[in-house]
C-alpha cells in the first residue's frame, strides 16, 4: 500500500482488538448483584400462536414463575398438581443422586469418564415432563434428566457408563452417550451442536407426514456458535419446523464463559429474533418456568405455529466433566451465591410451601433415592467395569459399520481375532 | 444386467437416467423425499429433478436452504424418523460445509447406536471437470468419501448404470454417497475436448428400462475383455480410456469399477491375475487419490502375478485450474504414455 492509498492523517486512536474476560477469576470475589432479576409475574404469557415479532421483548426477559418463597405466580404457572410437581421433584432428585454415585465411580476408576448437571436438573427434566412420551428429544451431553423423567432403567445408563456386557450400545461410545430410541431419546454423539438440524429435520419429517409428534433439541450456549445451530434455526423457519430449540446457558463452557459465545453483546435468545422465530429467555433454575415455557412451545409446535427457542438461564454448579477443575478458571463460591438458587430447593420449598412436602419426607425420599441408586449399581457392576476385563466379543468392533459386513472389513476382523488369539490363547472368552 | 425383459425400454441421457431413478422411487416408497437447492420447482441447475415436484408434490420434492450442513444434518434427522432422503449437493465441491454431518453423523449413527438409529439417505452430487467449471466446480472427491467409515460411495459411468445403482443406492439402509460425472450427463467423452460431443443416444447403455430395476452395490462391470493389462476406472475415465485404448489398439482389459467402496476386489483380482499389468486411472488429484488404494490392493494380492509396477493415471495435485483444464485433465497423451511405459517390458 503506497503512502497516498491510506485514509488522511487522523487523531483516532488505533484499532484494538477485543479478547472477552470472565468478571471474575480464582481470588476474586464473584458478585452477581449485576443480573437482572424480574419479579415473578412480571413478564405476560402471550398466546402460543403469537407471532415472532409481537414478542421480542420475551427474548431479553426473563420468564419466572417460582418466587424464591416457595410461591408460584403470574401468568406462567402450569398448575401443576402436587402429585405432579412430587413426581418432578422425584425425578431431579433421583438426576441428583444418579450423577453423585456416578461421579464417584469415575473416581474410583471404574470408568473413564463422567459429566454431571448438577444445579441444571431443570432444564432436562420439567422441560421432558412437558412433552407429550412420543416427542423426540435430541440431547446434548448433559440431559440424563430426559431418560430418568421418561423412566428408562437406571441399570441400562450405567451399564452404559461401565461400557459393561450389559451396555446395549457394545462399550462403542464414550459414558454418557446413550441412545434410547423406545424412551424417544435419540443417539448422543460427542460432536457438539450436530444434533440441531438433526432435529429439525426429524420434526419436519412429522410435519410432510401429518404426524403429530414433535422434536425438541438441546445444546449449551458455548455450542450455540457452531454453524449446526445456525443452519438448523434456518431450515425451521423456512419450514416452521415443530421444533422447540432449548439452548441451556449455565455460563460456561468448559473453562469459556458465555461471553466466547457472543454473551457479552445479547441474549441466547435473541438468536431467534433474526430468524423470526419465537424466543423465550427463562429462568433455568425454576423448573415450573421451565415446564411453563416448553408446554407453550410444544403447544406453539403441534398448531403448526413454528419453532421456538428457549435460552435457559441457569448455572453450572459442578466442571464441566470429570476431566477439568473448575476452580482452576473461576472463583469456587460462583455456584453458591448464583441469584436464583437450586432447582431442587426451590421446587421442595414450593411444595413445602403447599404444605404438600415436609421435610422429613424430603430426607426420606434423598435417601431411598440414593440406596435406589446404590443397589442398581451393584448389580450393573456385576455385569462388569470399565478396563476390567473385556465384555464384548472383539468381532462386535466390526458390526453395525454398515447393514451388512463387507469384504474389507470382513479381512480386518479376521486379522484382529488372530491378533487377540496370539495375545490371549485360543479358549479366551469375554467375562 | 438384472433388466425385466418384459420392461419398456427408453433412450435416455444419464440425467434422465437419473431423474428417472428418483422418480421411480418416490412412486413406490412414500418415504422417499428428495431435497436440494434448487431442485424443486426449477427441476435442478443439471435438470436431474425435473418435473419430480410436479409429479410427487412439495413435501416429497423440495428447494432447500444454501446450507450444506443443514441439507445433510436435516437429511440425517429425516432417517431417523423413517424416511429415505435423497438430497441433492449442488456440486461435490459444496460438501465440504457438510462433511461433519456426513462423517461423525450419518457415517457412525449405525454404529455409535448399534443400529437403533440408521442413516439411509443417499447423497447426489456431480463431481469432476471437463466443463469449464475452475477450481469449485470441477473437484473429485471421492477418496474422502471412501476414507470415512460407514459411507459407501457409487460412481456411475452409464445412463443404464445410473439408474440402476441410484436405485439400489436410495434402498441401501447405509448412508450412500453418489458421484455423478458431470461430464457425461450428456453424452460419453472422448477425451478429446475439441471433438464433437457424441450424444448417449448413439451408445448402448442409452436404452434404459422405464421401471424399477437395480443393480447391485460392490459390483465392478468389465466395460472390455483383454490380455494386455488391466485399467481400473470409473466415472468420465471410462470412456476417455476406451476411446484411447481403441485408438491406440491395445488389447487391454478395463474395469469400470462403479462401486469404489465396498470395492468389487474379486472382478479386480482375476482379472489383474490374468493379464499381469495394471493401469489405475482417475481424474483426481494423485497424491492420496483412491488410485492408491487401488495400487496397494493390487500390489498385496497379485505381486507374483504382475509383470511390471502399478501405475497411476491421475490429475494433478493442484487446484482444478480454470483456463488450464486441459492441461490438468488426465487426457490421451498422459494415459497413451502410461500405457506404453506399462507394456514396455
Amino acid at each position: 500500500m503506497s503512502e497516498t492509498d491510506r485514509r488522511p492523517a487522523s487523531n483516532l486512536p488505533p484499532l484494538s482488538l477485543h479478547i472477552p474476560e470472565p468478571r471474575y477469576r480464582p481470588g476474586d470475589t464473584p458478585d452477581f448483584g449485576d443480573i437482572a432479576v424480574p419479579a415473578v409475574d412480571a413478564t405476560p404469557r402471550p398466546s402460543e400462536a403469537t407471532k415472532p415479532d409481537a414478542m421480542r421483548d420475551l427474548c431479553y426477559g426473563l420468564v419466572r414463575v417460582l418466587d424464591f418463597d416457595g410461591q408460584a405466580k403470574g401468568q406462567w404457572d402450569p398448575k401443576l398438581s402436587p402429585e405432579r410437581l412430587r413426581t418432578m421433584l422425584r425425578y431431579m432428585m433421583l438426576v441428583r443422586a444418579f450423577d453423585d454415585r456416578m461421579f464417584r465411580a469415575q473416581r474410583q476408576g471404574k470408568t473413564s469418564f463422567y459429566m454431571k448437571c448438577t444445579g441444571e436438573e431443570a432444564t432436562s427434566v420439567a422441560s421432558t415432563m412437558a412433552l407429550d412420551r412420543g416427542d423426540m428429544c435430541f440431547p446434548s451431553y448433559r440431559q440424563q434428566g430426559i431418560l430418568i423423567a421418561r423412566d428408562y432403567p437406571l441399570i441400562q445408563m450405567m451399564n452404559q457408563i461401565y461400557s459393561n456386557r450389559g451396555d446395549h450400545l457394545m462399550g462403542r461410545q464414550l459414558p454418557i452417550m446413550y441412545s434410547a430410541p423406545e424412551h424417544g431419546f435419540f443417539s448422543v454423539s460427542g460432536n457438539l451442536a450436530t444434533q440441531y438440524p438433526q432435529a429439525v429435520g426429524w420434526a419436519m419429517a412429522s410435519a410432510s407426514k401429518g404426524d403429530s409428534r414433535i422434536a425438541t433439541v438441546w445444546c449449551g450456549e458455548g455450542s450455540s456458535a457452531e454453524g449446526d445451530f445456525h443452519s438448523a434455526l434456518t431450515f425451521a423457519t423456512v419450514y416452521n419446523a415443530p421444533v422447540i430449540f432449548n439452548v441451556v446457558n449455565n455460563q460456561w463452557a468448559i473453562s469459556s464463559f458465555s461471553g466466547f459465545a457472543g454473551g457479552e453483546r445479547t441474549t441466547f435468545a435473541a438468536r431467534a429474533v433474526g430468524y423470526g422465530i419465537a424466543g423465550l429467555r427463562i429462568d433455568g433454575n425454576d423448573p415450573l418456568a421451565v415446564y411453563a415455557a416448553t408446554q407453550w412451545a410444544a403447544d406453539r409446535a403441534r398448531t403448526n405455529n413454528g419453532p421456538t427457542l428457549i435460552e435457559h438461564f441457569t448455572y453450572r454448579s459442578e466442571g464441566h466433566s470429570t476431566s477439568d477443575d473448575p476452580t482452576a478458571y473461576r472463583p469456587a463460591e460462583e455456584p453458591t451465591i448464583w441469584p436464583f438458587g437450586d432447582p431442587i430447593a426451590r421446587l421442595r420449598g414450593h411444595l413445602e410451601t403447599l404444605a404438600e412436602w415436609d421435610g422429613e419426607r424430603h430426607e426420606a425420599q434423598r435417601i431411598e433415592l440414593e440406596d435406589l441408586v446404590k443397589t442398581t449399581q451393584k448389580q450393573s457392576e456385576k455385569l462388569g467395569i470399565l478396563g476390567h476385563g473385556m465384555h464384548q466379543p472383539f468381532e462386535t468392533m466390526f458390526q453395525d459399520v454398515f447393514e451388512d459386513m463387507p469384504w474389507h472389513l470382513q479381512e480386518q476382523c479376521t486379522q484382529m481375532l488372530a491378533e487377540q488369539e496370539a495375545k490371549f490363547g485360543p479358549d479366551w472368552k469375554p467375562e | 444386467m438384472s433388466t425385466d425383459t418384459q420392461t419398456a425400454t427408453k433412450t435416455m441421457n444419464m440425467i434422465e437416467a437419473i431423474n428417472s431413478a428418483m422418480d421411480v422411487m418416490l412412486e413406490r416408497d412414500s418415504n422417499v423425499v428428495v431435497m436440494g437447492e434448487d431442485v424443486g420447482f426449477f427441476g435442478g441447475v443439471f435438470r436431474a429433478t425435473a418435473g419430480l415436484q410436479k409429479k410427487h408434490g412439495k413435501t416429497r420434492v423440495f428447494d432447500t436452504p444454501i446450507n450444506e450442513c443443514g441439507i445433510i444434518g436435516v437429511a440425517v434427522g429425516m432417517g431417523a424418523y423413517g424416511l429415505r432422503p435423497v438430497p441433492e449437493i449442488q456440486f461435490a465441491d459444496y460438501i465440504y460445509p457438510g462433511l461433519d454431518q456426513l462423517v461423525s453423523e450419518a457415517a457412525r449413527l449405525r454404529y455409535r447406536s448399534a443400529a437403533d438409529f440408521i442413516c439411509p439417505m443417499t447423497v447426489r452430487t456431480p463431481f469432476g471437470g471437463g466443463i469449464f467449471g475452475g477450481q469449485t466446480h470441477s473437484q473429485s472427491p471421492e477418496s474422502i468419501m471412501t476414507h470415512i467409515c460407514g459411507v459407501k460411495t457409487v460412481i456411475p459411468s452409464n445412463p443404464y448404470d445410473a439408474k440402476g445403482l441410484l436405485i439400489a443406492a436410495i434402498e441401501d439402509n447405509d448412508p450412500v454417497v453418489f458421484l455423478e460425472p458431470k461430464r457425461i450427463y450428456n453424452g460419453p467423452f472422448s477425451g478429446y475436448y475439441d471433438r464433437p460431443v457424441e450424444p448417449w443416444s448413439k451408445h448402448a447403455a442409452s436404452a434404459v428400462p422405464e421401471d424399477y430395476y437395480r443393480i447391485e452395490l460392490g459390483k465392478a462391470a468389465t466395460v472390455r475383455e483383454g490380455e494386455a493389462l488391466t485399467i481400473l476406472a470409473y466415472g468420465t475415465m471410462v470412456h476417455v480410456t476406451k476411446t484411447i485404448v481403441e485408438e491406440i489398439g491395445i488389447d487391454a482389459e478395463i474395469i469400470d469399477l462403479r462401486t469404489l467402496l465396498p470395492l468389487d476386489i474379486d472382478s479386480i483380482e482375476t482379472s489383474v491375475k490374468k493379464t499381469g499389468r495394471c493401469l489405475v486411472i482417475h481424474e483426481a488429484t494423485r497424491t492420496s487419490g483412491f488410485g492408491a488404494e487401488l495400487a496397494a490392493l493390487v500390489q498385496e494380492r497379485c505381486f507374483y502375478h504382475l509383470e511390471a509396477p502399478v501405475e497411476r493415471v491421475t490429475g494433478f495435485d493442484t487446484p482444478y485450474p480454470h483456463s488450464l483444464e486441459w492441461a490438468y485433465f488426465p487426457g490421451p497423451v498422459r494415459i497413451a504414455t502410461a500405457l506404453t511405459k506399462i507394456l514396455k517390458d
